[in-house]
């Protein structure tokens, strides 16, 4: 939609205001239109360490909840394998959890943008439209990506013994962060969504209740019928099981990966299509 | 991203108004729409939310390096044109040019040279002011050492070094709007769009912020601004349009539309109830009666209407519109003041009668009064407040609503 300035000259326009030497033509005074991505993930990187509440949501309490499930849960749920067997069985769920956390803070972000003005700034600049939520994007990828490493290097202080080679580390790496890449753009379409970030904030509920309700803390075939259904088929048991095969089960199951990758991509299609959708009729009006 | 440096240094060699973005002002007026061309050009521009209609035909045309002021009572649609022209909202009908592009066919191309500060600050509180005005420069592109040059000339301009480096959600309103302006001439765009500008700042930043707008303009810019404020238009435009149940209803300089309203009224207090009735008599006959005002009479036509002041004396101008009406010679100089009624206060032995606030007028009036022989024992030039000017230029509006 954006098109390049003409290389030289003004535009057919107005004459140029007469009095000085007239301003130089404006393709000379600045470089051409769209884009703008990358000055946008600059935006949302600096923000990321300035917000108290999300620092604390998406990296302390991830490591918190880790402790607690190892040292509070972990005797009673597993008391056969001790902690460290649970501790290796739950580190896979509490970065899923993470993630989720660290996504669904993009929502408010979104959502604040949305409703403070500076959406109406940047819409009236030369930037490719939906670069601002590109940079919320990259910025989460950003933040989980610190969380996960907190989360695995806390674990692994703990007596976490992942049994990953090299390519098992970055498929687990990638499994993750097309994960968190998925729910960030649904998190996004809700923050776009929501009216304001206090809304925006209550319509992420699910994302942070969903991994309890999964393979991630305790195995689905522990849970009565209906919950178990549910466990079993929504899509964090295969992105976790995937997680887990890969780091500590000597390798991922193919039909959970497989379940995983179309679960991911799911999600992600129908996120980012919402986002992109509801982005352009609150814009267009 | 980064330019190389030759590249640098050969665009910057002819950026004058990069180089200095504002000028020392000119106190020469600017020249008139005919001769430099609109930047802004709307026509029959609607817009109507569900059911109701916001703009119902807009016409406005903005010559290029002017200032131009849109008026209005609050839900006029002053932010809404303004959303419209900056490309954040799609009319329903209409058409219009914003610096020759199209706004419907070419909104890329319109957004490269305009720059929007609305009505609520929109910078990012978590990011500290150089931080925002940086953030502009490179979604604008800029070659970086261009960029570094700008941002130093806009804390500056704006006097922001004293915060420029501290988060904004620290700041206070007035510190946070003039980042919010300063970020918008990060990319010293040619057409500037300013809504309520200087609405929740001080004196002193308000005389800031208009001095800044006046040297853009004096620069080559064009500003159109919405302001709720009658001063702020009459310090700083060279054109006023009053926006008003859908249309323009009223259009020209701040001098010939406060002229047609007779602005500025003289009150004569006399020393006792013989002298009052007395001038109540003579001034009644001098000026003629207009009980209520009626709105104003000015077709927002804007190939007569767009025409600046003859450049003398803003009183002459108007007084040259016709505004004051020729008068018989007995009683010429005291309608010489200007038009509308005059009205009589018998408890405080007080009449009001409009002038244009010149001392030669109210010199003319009081030595009128004078030579025949009635006394007055107070003056006091009274300029009516903007709740006069939006209640005589909007009348018709309130009854149009109804009739809807
Ligand atoms: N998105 C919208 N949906 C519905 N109505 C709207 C919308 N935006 C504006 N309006 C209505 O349009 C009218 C004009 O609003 P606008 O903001 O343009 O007025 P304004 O002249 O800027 O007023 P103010 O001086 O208060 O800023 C108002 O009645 C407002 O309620
Ligand atoms: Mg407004």
């Amino acid at each position: 939609m954006t098109t390049a300035a003409a290389p030289s000259g003004a535009p057919a326009g107005p004459a140029k205001p007469i009095g000085e030497a007239g301003r130089p033509p404006v393709a000379a005074r600045r470089a051409r239109s769209g884009g703008g991505t990358p000055a946008m993930i600059g935006r949302s990187l600096r923000r990321l360490p300035r917000q108290p509440d999300t620092v604390i949501i998406s990296v302390a309490l991830p490591v918190m909840l880790l402790l607690l499930f190892v040292y509070v849960f972990g005797g009673a749920l597993d008391a056969a394998g001790g902690r460290t067997a649970y501790l290796t069985y739950v580190v896979p769920g509490i970065i899923v959890l993470a993630s989720g956390w660290g996504a669904a803070s993009t929502a408010v972000a979104v959502a604040a943008d949305m409703t403070n003005g500076i959406i109406d700034r940047f819409r009236s600049m030369p930037v490719r439209a939906p670069a601002v939520l590109t940079g919320h994007v990259a910025a989460s990828l950003a933040a989980n990506a610190v969380a996960t490493a907190l989360v695995i290097g806390i674990a692994l202080g703990l007596g976490f013994r992942p049994d990953a080679g090299v390519g098992g580390w970055f498929a687990a790496i990638g499994v993750v962060a097309f994960y968190v890449l998925a729910i960030t753009w649904v998190s996004v379409a809700l923050g776009l969504l929501a009216g304001s970030p206090d809304a925006a904030n209550g319509m992420t509920f699910f994302i942070l209740f969903l991994p309890y309700v999964s393979s991630g803390f305790v195995a689905t075939d522990t849970m009565p019928g209906a919950l178990r259904a549910f466990a079993d088929h929504q899509p964090l048991t295969p992105v976790i099981d995937t997680v887990r095969g890969l780091l500590v089960g000597g390798g991922a199951d193919g039909s959970d990966l497989a379940a995983a990758l179309v679960w991911c991509a799911g999600i992600l299609l129908v996120g980012y299509t919402a986002s992109a959708v509801i982005y352009r009729r609150r814009s267009a009006r | 991203m980064t330019m190389p440096t030759t590249t640098d240094a050969g665009m910057d060699a002819g950026r004058e108004p990069l180089a200095s973005p504002l000028p020392p002002p000119s106190p020469e007026p600017r020249p008139p729409v005919e001769a430099v061309g609109p930047a802004i050009r709307v026509r029959g521009l609607r817009k109507a939310f569900g059911d109701v209609t916001v703009l119902d035909g807009v016409d406005l045309d903005v010559a290029a390096g002017h200032v131009h002021a849109l008026l209005g009572p609050n839900g006029a649609g002053k932010t809404t044109l303004v959303r419209i022209l900056a490309t954040l909202l799609r009319a329903d009908a209409g058409e219009a040019t914003v610096a020759g592009h199209d706004l419907a066919r070419a909104p890329g191309r319109v957004r490269e040279v305009i720059s929007l500060t609305g009505q609520h600050a929109a910078v990012d509180e978590l990011l500290t002011g150089e931080e925002n005005l940086w953030l502009a420069a490179r979604l604008f592109r800029l070659p970086r050492a261009v960029a570094r040059r700008r941002v130093a000339q806009l804390v500056e301009s704006f006097d922001l070094a004293g915060f420029s480096r501290r988060l904004v959600k620290t700041y206070s309103g007035g510190q946070r709007r003039r980042l919010d302006l300063a970020v918008g001439l990060v990319s010293d765009p040619e057409v500037i769009f300013l809504d309520e500008p200087t609405t929740g700042l001080d004196p002193r930043s308000r005389q800031g912020v208009w001095d800044v707008i006046a040297r853009l303009a004096d620069g080559g810019a064009t500003v159109l601004l919405t302001t709720q404020y009658l001063e702020e238009a009459d310090q700083l435009a060279d054109l006023v349009s009053v926006l008003d149940g859908g249309r323009i209803v009223a259009e020209g300089t701040p001098a010939a539309l406060k002229a047609r309203l007779g602005a500025e009224r003289a009150e004569l207090t006399f020393p006792d109830d013989a002298t009052y009735a007395r001038a109540v008599a003579t001034l009644r006959a001098a000026v003629p009666t207009q009980p209520t005002p009626a709105p104003p009479a000015i077709p927002p036509s804007p190939a007569t209407a767009a025409s600046p002041p003859a450049p003398d004396a803003d009183g002459t101008a108007a007084t040259e519109a016709g505004l004051a009406p020729a008068a018989s010679p007995g009683a010429g100089d005291v309608t010489a003041a200007g038009a509308g009624g005059v009205d009589a206060d018998p408890v405080a032995r007080r009449v009001g009668v409009p002038t244009d606030g010149t001392a030669a007028a109210l010199r003319r009036l009081l030595d009128d009064l004078d030579g025949r022989g009635i006394e007055v024992a107070r003056v006091e030039l009274r300029v009516p407040t903007l709740d006069d000017v939006f209640l005589a230029l909007t009348a018709g509006s309130a009854s149009r609503k109804e009739s809807r």
